[in-house]
């Protein structure tokens, strides 16, 4: 076997992480999604400029903050302490905050686009028709903006699994907790262990190249539906 | 039953004031030229906008007022947009079914099979809403709507983007329905044809305002409003088709003020159809002419006169009731001395099947 069980643990933490952040982020960016494709409020932009933030900043940055925040001295850290729990920093559990904040704009941008792009109009059909709001998201958004569900859960995905620099300030490096793949990689080029090196590279490689493919594919089709 | 609304939309530099009441049956035309409010008017009743202070019931059923704002999607009503906005997401049947499932079963009076035949839209089910054309759609959105079992139907330019013979096809499915299935159609158009056609009754609209509300054999002949004076001033008669003259191939129709005779109609006897008599097409005599080619000449009162133009006028008749428009020249009216009360014979060059 190539991979080292330190490697395929590393893997499996990764895939933990991309998923678990993914789903959180689906469930929490799609109202948010919904309400900025069609708020007119004034300072939208300011928001968007807030939730695009983790497109430009380094990953350090947003680590050095979310170290500071979720530690035993942070608010959150405090916070944790006395409801009788423990800090969020060096735990899975701060990894998937820290991910699910560095991946949003991955997640929010394509949900955004897709709702901007489905219109008032079948909306406005599907009220004539009786359909009560719920209703009418659940039976002509959603499938209207399937296109778009699928991009943004793939780019979800795929971004966190190339996270380095948030995970490297808050994650502790804990092997089977928050050692994830990215670490696992430059530990060891530090310890010039090329060889697994190129094995979990490739694999991260060939892993993200297939779900980018999906996307693609995908944006193709939500073209061709609206050509 | 009554919809009674009233609603004053101030937008930029453009102020929507509306308040009419008008019988809920047959079809009623909002008519107006584009741009003078009619869309935004249909938006609130329908309750797409909502307009602060707006007041609008329907019958017994309070839609709006100061304290009631009544969704969209409670109200009883049915909108046909401009463009069909089938769901591309759905089959024809899946648009057809998509309001119907959403109604009470006990609220489901409309026969789905019978509709879809009337607007022959049967064969067209299993179909994607992308392989349609232009007609087809918008006939698909008409069942749709109607699927709903609707209260009340209102139509914004349904006809808009497509050719004539479509036109006329899906007025005719309009038309059909309506008289099938009794239910009330808010009809807008800019188009004096599309109107002429399917009408009973009209508001007249002009930049943000109702100007006249009216049967429409009474509004298209009014000499005070703009209707009368423009190039295809015309009336609408509603005729009954009472014999066939096989000889000549001629069919001949009653209306309270005389008979005509047309080019043999496909209709059957009793059969109601819409003629329209444009005013350029009336000339008037004082007697009543014999050695003429023209058939179609009734007796008639003139009602008024007004001036069209420095050489015309316009002149109103009333044909045992039924109004009637006739442009001439001044110079002729000047030598037949027309007075109101002066008794002619109207004689028809032409007349105009439109339903």
């Amino acid at each position: 076997m190539i991979l080292s069980v330190e490697d395929l643990s590393a893997l499996a933490v990764t895939l933990k992480l991309a998923a678990l952040t993914t789903l959180i982020l689906l469930v929490v960016t799609t109202p948010l999604a919904w309400w900025m494709a069609r708020t007119h409020w004034r300072y939208r932009y300011m928001l968007e400029a807030v939730v695009a933030l983790p497109l430009v900043l380094p990953p350090t940055v947003l680590g050095f903050y979310l170290l500071v925040m979720l530690g035993s001295n942070g608010p959150i850290g405090k916070l944790m302490i006395a409801v009788g729990g423990q800090p969020l920093a060096f735990t899975f559990a701060g990894l998937v905050i820290g991910s699910v904040i560095y991946s949003l704009p991955f997640v929010l941008q394509p949900l955004q686009n897709a709702f901007a792009a489905v219109g008032p109009r079948p909306l406005e059909v599907a009220a004539t028709l009786r359909a009560a709001p719920l209703d009418r998201f659940l039976s002509v958004v959603v499938p209207l903006a399937r296109p778009g569900f699928v991009t943004a859960a793939v780019l979800g995905f795929a971004h966190t699994l190339g996270e380095f620099g948030v995970v490297l300030m808050i994650g502790g490096n804990i092997p089977g907790q928050t050692r994830v793949a990215s670490i696992a990689i430059f530990d060891h080029v530090e310890n010039m262990d090329y060889l697994h090196a190129h094995w979990l590279s490739g694999i991260l490689i060939g892993f993200s190249f297939m779900l980018l493919a999906v996307v693609y594919r995908f944006n193709r089709k939500l073209r061709l539906l609206q050509s | 039953m009554n919809i009674a609304a009233r609603f004053r939309i101030q937008r930029d530099n453009f102020l929507l004031d509306a308040d009419f009441s008008i019988p809920a049956q047959g079809v009623s035309a909002l008519f107006g030229p584009s741009g003078c409010g009619k869309t935004s008017l249909l938006r609130a009743i329908a309750g797409l906008d909502h307009v602060p202070h707006g007041r609008l019931s329907i019958g017994d059923t309070n839609w709006q007022s100061d304290k009631v704002f009544v969704p969209t999607h409670q109200r009883e009503l049915g909108y046909v947009f401009q463009e069909a906005s089938l769901f591309p997401h759905l089959d024809v049947q899946g648009n057809i079914e998509y309001g119907l499932k959403r109604v009470p079963a006990a609220q489901r009076k409309l026969s789905v099979g019978r509709l879809c035949d009337l607007l022959d839209v049967s064969s067209l089910l299993r179909r994607k809403v992308s392989t349609l054309s232009g007609g087809e759609r918008q006939r698909v959105a008409i069942a749709r709507t109607l699927a709903a079992n609707p209260k009340v139907i209102l139509m914004d330019e349904p006809l808009a983007g497509l050719d004539q013979e479509r036109k006329l096809e899906i007025l005719d499915c309009i038309l059909a329905v309506q008289r099938e299935f009794r239910i009330p159609i808010l009809y807008v158009s800019h188009s004096r044809d599309e109107v002429s056609r399917v009408a009973d009754f009209m508001l007249l609209m002009a930049t943000g305002r109702i100007i006249a509300q009216g049967d429409v054999h009474e509004l298209f002949s009014r000499l005070e409003l703009p209707l009368a004076h423009d190039n295809e001033a015309a009336v609408v008669i509603d005729a009954i088709v009472s014999n066939h003259d096989e000889e000549y191939s001629l069919s001949e129709l009653i209306f309270p003020g005389g008979s005509f005779m047309l080019p043999r109609l496909p209709q059957a006897i009793g059969a109601r159809v819409r003629l329209q008599l444009a005013a350029r097409d009336i000339s008037l005599t004082r007697e009543l002419q014999s050695g003429t080619s023209i058939l179609n000449i009734f007796p008639a009162i003139v009602e008024a006169i007004a001036p069209a133009g420095p050489a015309q006028v316009i002149v109103r008749l009333s044909a045992a009731g039924v109004p009637l428009l006739a442009r001439i020249t001044r110079k002729s009216s000047t030598r037949l001395d027309l007075q109101p009360g002066s008794v002619v014979y109207a004689q028809a060059k032409s007349v105009a099947l439109l339903s």
